[in-house]
């Protein structure tokens, strides 16, 4: 499985970012190879409109197959989701990105 | 000639302005009042009229044709405001975010993205006596006020001739919607009420206005409350205040029924007879 994370910094026990359409990072995890990507998502701060669509853009290219996040994506960005088949737990938005995985792992997160 | 009534700060009393200001000009010749918060138009509740069109209106919106599409995502990298976006083998157009300006379209080297027309909302003109009322609402989920705000222009000016004292009741705020709303208007009157928040939105919507070089006049709105800042600022910036809507429980008791109060308050009705006086010194020196 291949999981990313919508992260305020790029360590497991940086803290979550709520927000999916303006998160600051993406923190990828591959299960198989155990291997980390961060990707530097800030310059969405300079989005006006469409920060939803275009940050699932960027995330459509990494092939994962979760996504872990606080609030979840909006109406539009959720479309890209649904239409790509990935997996969105929510409610993982005060946790570090640690606890958030292994809510995630134990089942403690809510799957929309 | 045009007049906007605008704010900086919503809920300042707009729709009262609006609506009254028209129907006292209305006895006595043609006035046009046209909602133009096509997000939450309201002054259709204050005005009864007899519904005399009602019209659909469309924005141009791109469709993928993936036929002949060899996913290049140009239509991706011209779009300014990301509604249009390559995902994988697919595109996928987002029309709540499109704002028609057809770079996607004409530069997509295939064609792939024809533009269709999609329904925004839906303009509706009533008349009673001497008042045109008009009215456009966009559509649930529609993001897009300004496409609306702009065809519903056009329709007063195709409708009715340039003489016509036309009022125009703008959204509230300072952004885009705002700036269509008022950009064509002769006159801008800024509706605020005499308290910090108000006094703070007020000095946005003014320079707002400075920016577009309208001249303006403020009506102090709930007149009585809070404190003479308002007055203060613009004084000191010469900015004339036109009319100081007294505080009174008993004008938004009538304005929850929905029935307009310069009919049942004198107070009300003399200052938007001050309005009117400041309207037609400005008509008179603008030979409008």
């Amino acid at each position: 499985m291949k999981i990313l994370l919508t992260t305020k910094g790029t360590e497991w026990d940086s803290k979550m970012d709520p927000r999916f359409g303006r998160t600051e990072f993406f923190f990828i995890y591959d299960e198989e190879t155990e291997k980390i990507d961060i990707y530097d998502n800030r310059s969405i701060a300079n989005e006006a409109h469409g920060a939803g669509p275009k940050t699932a853009q960027i995330m459509s290219e990494y092939n994962i197959n979760v996504l872990i996040t606080g609030n979840g994506p909006g109406g539009n960005a959720g479309a890209v989701v649904s239409q790509m088949g990935i997996k969105v737990f929510v409610g993982a938005g005060e946790m570090t990105v640690k606890e958030a995985f292994d809510a995630y792992k134990n089942g403690d997160l809510r799957e929309t | 000639m045009k007049i906007a009534i605008a704010s900086g700060k919503g809920g300042t009393g707009k729709t009262t302005v609006s609506t009254n200001l028209a129907s006292l000009l209305a006895e006595s010749e043609n006035v046009v009042l046209t909602d133009l918060d096509v997000e939450e138009p309201n002054s259709g509740l204050f005005i009864s009229g007899k519904k005399i069109r009602e019209e659909d209106k469309f924005k141009m919106i791109p469709e993928w044709k993936k036929d002949e599409c060899i996913l290049c995502g140009n239509c991706q990298k011209v779009c300014n405001f990301n509604a249009v976006m390559k995902l994988g083998k697919m595109i996928m157009v987002f029309p709540e975010l499109c704002h028609g300006c057809y770079a996607c379209s004409e530069l997509c080297p295939t064609k792939s993205l024809p533009m269709i027309p999609k329904k925004m909302g839906e303009l509706k003109h009533f008349k009673s006596g001497n008042l045109d009322f008009i009215e456009s609402k966009l559509i649930i989920g529609e993001e897009q006020a300004v496409p609306l705000i702009k065809q519903t222009l056009d329709y007063v000016d195709e409708n009715f001739p340039k003489r016509t004292i036309k009022i125009f009741d703008a959204p509230p705020g300072t952004s885009c919607p705002v700036i269509e709303a008022t950009k064509d208007a002769d006159l801008i009157l800024l509706v605020t009420e005499p308290t910090p928040f108000g006094l703070h939105d007020l000095i946005l919507a003014i320079e707002t206005m400075k920016e577009l070089k309208k001249e303006m006049g403020v009506i102090i709105n709930r007149f009585g409350i809070g404190d003479n800042n308002v007055e203060k600022y613009c004084e000191e910036n010469n900015i004339p205040i036109i009319a100081k809507i007294p505080n009174m429980r008993k004008i938004a008791e009538i304005y929850s029924g929905g029935n307009l109060i310069y009919t049942k308050i004198p107070e009300v009705k003399i200052q938007l007879e001050s309005i009117i006086s400041f309207i037609s010194e400005y008509q008179q020196e603008n030979v409008l």
